[in-house]
């Protein structure tokens, strides 16, 4: 018998409609474990490097982890994996909420989705019942709109369903993937979806998922709701609000947006706002947002309330999460919560990254301000009116625009730095805020970060995010802070990391850049992206885990949590053993796809004041802390310790692994 | 007819405070499932979440008593401007609806309020819930002596609606022949 995962995997052939449930080798389990990690092997497996991201070969994997539909808090993670349309590399989006449990009831581990189908369909799974089924009716109609509709025809109420809009339809490169209040948003998964002609997965099963050991599993769950509760009554002090609780961001309940709306950049990453939060906006958002709020609301399993139902005004009902509530409204350049709200609601029908494609809409607007893009390009069309005039009115028909692929939105449509060379005539110099040619937070700050320059620059999600976490974001300003912080810290794998921690000072010697020094950064960072790893093996949310500070989840509770959930006899170091595998065959299958040192660069306006030698020493160092040369390519002594000396033959044999 | 001493426990629902996790179905499916704690398995729960998300509608329902026909009638409510579907509120095991019943046999799921030997402080979806959704209440009342339906009898009472009292009898006696041997 097969403990936390199911042990069967959903093969579908679009083309030719074959439907295969497959067994998968109990073996990978102990090498892989499950989720990202999985996903990977079969890709660095099956997908050759020159796939593009539109062509047949480009599998598209919906993924559970080995924790999802257990009792195991906040596991509901789905892992969606596929060739990026926009980096040209292995994305890995995530969307939480109710999918992918619902897919190990069904009796499946991952779905995975090969070749295109030749018109529009959307995939039923109900147990071992798999039909692809017509959906010729539902082109067109919103992400959300969608969902509901196959509930409906399906009578189903009570299916989970991950669905694309028009944005995905029409292959626009920032498609998201949405499925109820989450969304698998970043790198353009939709558009791979929508390429593939798969309008929507629906899903609902009623098996069993077996528990190896349940009594202790159920143990463990029990000593960590203690510690939720307690976390959710005693939030971190001295560090902003965001960051004090556990979950993820809790962007729906909190209303003082002053550090977000004062600190992050307005347009397309372009203008801090100092003083923005006066007294006025202090009022009137905290009352937009609330007005919009109808209920707050979770995903499987987890007793947080990142998400929440929307209803505002006159607006269809939507659900959120995150911080899609502020970006269309900052890259606007529009002062107000009625225009979010309105804003957010037709992105979320579209199925549209809601960090990605403010900024590209707030690219256009800078070309056009530039006379890059001229009048010619906001006139009207064959079916679309000119472009109004007005900040929300012009934001929003840019938006219509992208969605449908229509005149300039076509080319807007691949995201700010493909659209930047398209454009050419001095475009180039507006895309600054894109690192391997995906959109970042728009964030500009002072001093080099090197903590964050390495986090920035050599992750393969492309997504600070989640990379980040478990290290503050900055040093406390008094030692009796720090000494309050570390006093209660078990997470830490190792109590000596503290003293780095009580070192660490805001400014000067022991502070950044040159503090962390380039080896203890490489320790912290190594140490937050394998968190993340395990996550995203387990399918756990980040924002119970990694994302957090002083997490529930940790590197000395997961190891007995996975035992027993799975079985798998694994300590703390045979589990980092298992993720850097991962790791590296995801870091070897980018190499594959070209990436190499010359891409990992943090955008040159990323900071102010930048240090070019500080910052080449971080990187190498990193570099070889993590086993890998100074090209960035795992060495092959590195991969050989992780059992992937197949790796090292095949980056060898293209030339991309030289000097061992 | 004799009085006797009976506790009855309540659990009160809060629905406005419910999250939509489903935690409850989780945790009830294992601590139901033999040996405990080893299988999970939502649509074994005795308490499931009705969920219309657009509709501001997330409600926690309790498997209550086994019912062989289908009512006569049907009602659908609208509270607070909410529209519910018909049955939302009702906790039976009926032919008319997959909810309570095991998904392989189709045997009815009652809520037992997790009897345990010795008790348990709560019930599992209760100490589980961490959204206040749901609170645990006993009081003691003075009933009329009555025999109350038990478990197997339900679940016998619905095979005998499934395949015919003569059958179930055929079958009781074939495995206590076995028993013998
Ligand atoms: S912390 Fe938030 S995002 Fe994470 S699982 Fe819970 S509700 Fe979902
Ligand atoms: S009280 Fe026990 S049996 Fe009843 S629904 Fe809750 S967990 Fe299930
Ligand atoms: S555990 Fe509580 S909050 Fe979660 S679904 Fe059940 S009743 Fe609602």
């Amino acid at each position: 018998m097969r403990y936390g995962e199911v042990g069967y995997n959903l093969e579908i052939d679009l083309a030719t409609g074959n439907i295969e449930r497959v067994e998968t080798d109990p073996k990978i389990l102990e090498t892989h474990l499950g989720g990202l990690g999985t996903s990977v092997k079969l890709h660095w497996d099956r997908v050759p490097a020159n796939v593009g991201p539109f062509d047949d070969e480009n599998m598209l994997i919906f993924s559970s982890g080995v924790l999802n539909a257990t009792p195991a808090f906040s596991a509901n993670r789905t892992v969606v994996t596929f060739m990026s349309p926009e980096s040209g590399l292995l994305a890995y989006p995530m969307m939480g909420g109710f999918w992918s449990a619902e897919l190990k009831y069904a009796g499946y581990d991952k779905v995975i989705l090969n070749n295109k189908s030749p018109k529009w369909v959307y995939i039923w799974i109900n147990n071992d019942k798999v039909e692809l089924r017509d959906a010729s009716h539902l082109v067109g109609k919103g992400a959300l709109e969608t969902q509901d509709a196959i509930r409906r025809e399906l009578n189903q109420p009570n299916a989970q369903v991950a669905a694309i809009g028009p944005a995905g339809e029409h292959r626009c490169f920032t498609a998201s993937i949405e499925q109820g209040r989450s969304s698998a948003s970043r790198l353009g998964g939709g558009a791979v979806m929508g390429d593939k002609k798969v309008k929507a997965v629906a899903v609902r099963g009623s098996k069993d998922i077996n528990l190896f050991d349940g009594e202790a599993f159920m143990k463990e769950m029990k000593e960590m709701m203690a510690y939720i509760n307690f976390r959710n009554t005693n939030p971190i002090p001295d560090v902003m609000t965001i960051l004090s609780g556990i979950g993820s961001p809790q962007e729906m309940v909190h209303t003082d947006e002053s550090w977000h709306t004062e600190n992050f950049m307005w347009g397309n990453a372009r203008t801090r706002r100092r003083g923005f939060w006066d007294e006025k906006v202090a009022v009137e958002w905290p009352r937009g947002q609330l007005e919009g709020i109808k209920r707050l609301i979770s995903c499987m399993n987890c007793p947080q309330h990142c998400g929440a139902l929307i209803s505002y005004r006159d607006t269809p009902r939507y659900m959120a999460k995150c911080f899609g509530k502020l970006t269309y409204a900052m890259a606007a350049y529009v002062d107000n919560m009625d225009f979010a709200w309105r804003a957010l609601q037709r992105a979320t029908e579209y199925g549209f990254d809601s960090f990605s494609t403010p900024q590209i809409l707030a690219f256009a607007v800078e070309l056009y301000e530039a006379g890059i893009l001229t009048d010619k390009d906001f006139a009207a069309g064959p079916n679309y009116p000119a472009c109004p005039s007005d900040n929300e009115g012009r934001f929003l028909w840019l938006m219509d625009r992208v969605a449908h692929r229509e005149g300039i939105g076509d080319v807007l449509a691949d995201g700010v730095y493909q659209a930047a060379r398209r454009i050419g005539n001095g475009a180039e110099a507006f895309d600054h805020n894109t690192i391997k040619k995906h959109e970042q937070l728009p964030l500009k700050l002072g001093t080099l970060d090197p903590l964050y320059y390495l986090m920035y620059a050599t992750n393969e999600k492309i997504s600070i995010t989640q990379i980040e976490g478990n290290w503050p974001q900055g040093a406390f300003p008094t030692m009796e802070q720090r000494e309050k912080f570390v006093e209660d810290w078990p997470q830490l794998p190792d109590p000596s990391w503290k003293q780095w921690l009580l070192e660490w000072e805001p400014r000067g010697e022991k502070g950044i850049p040159f503090f962390p020094t380039a080896d203890i950064c490489s320790v912290i960072v190594d140490w937050m992206e394998m968190l993340h790893n395990i996550d995203d093996a387990c399918c756990v949310c980040a924002g119970m885990s990694s994302f957090c500070l002083k997490p529930p989840y940790h590197i000395h509770n997961y190891p007995k949590i996975i035992r027993a959930a799975t079985g798998l006899d694994v300590d703390e170091a045979g589990l980092k053993k298992i993720v850097n595998r991962s790791r590296n065959l995801h870091r070897a299958l980018n190499n594959r796809r070209g990436m190499s040192r010359k891409d990992e660069k943090p955008p040159a306006d990323h900071w102010k004041r930048r240090w070019p030698e500080l910052e080449e020493n971080l990187l190498s160092t990193y570099y070889k802390f993590k086993g890998w040369n100074d090209d960035g390519i795992p060495t092959r002594e590195r991969l050989h310790e992780l059992d992937l000396d197949y790796v090292a033959d095949d980056l060898e044999q293209r030339g991309i692994l030289k000097n061992g | 007819m004799a009085k006797i001493k009976k506790i009855v426990k309540t659990i009160k629902v809060d629905a406005d405070k419910c999250n939509g996790c489903r935690g409850c179905e989780i945790v009830c499916s294992a601590f139901h499932s033999t040996p405990r704690y080893s299988g999970i398995n939502p649509a074994r729960s005795r308490i499931q979440i009705i969920r219309h998300p657009l509709k501001d509608i997330w409600l926690p329902v309790f498997a209550g008593e086994y019912t062989p026909a289908e009512c006569m009638g049907r009602e659908t409510y609208i509270i607070d401007g909410k529209e519910y579907d018909e049955c939302t509120f009702c906790r039976a095991t009926c032919p008319s609806r997959d909810i309570f019943k095991e998904p392989d046999s189709g045997l009815p799921l009652k809520c037992d309020m997790c009897e345990d030997d010795p008790p348990r402080e709560k019930p599992m979806c209760v100490e589980w819930c961490l959204n206040e959704v749901l609170t645990y209440e006993e009081r003691e009342e003075e009933v009329e002596e009555s025999q109350e339906a038990q478990d197997v009898e339900i679940g016998l009472k619905a095979m005998m609606d499934k395949y015919g009292p003569d059958k179930i009898a055929d079958a009781l006696a074939r495995m206590a022949q076995k028993g013998q041997q």
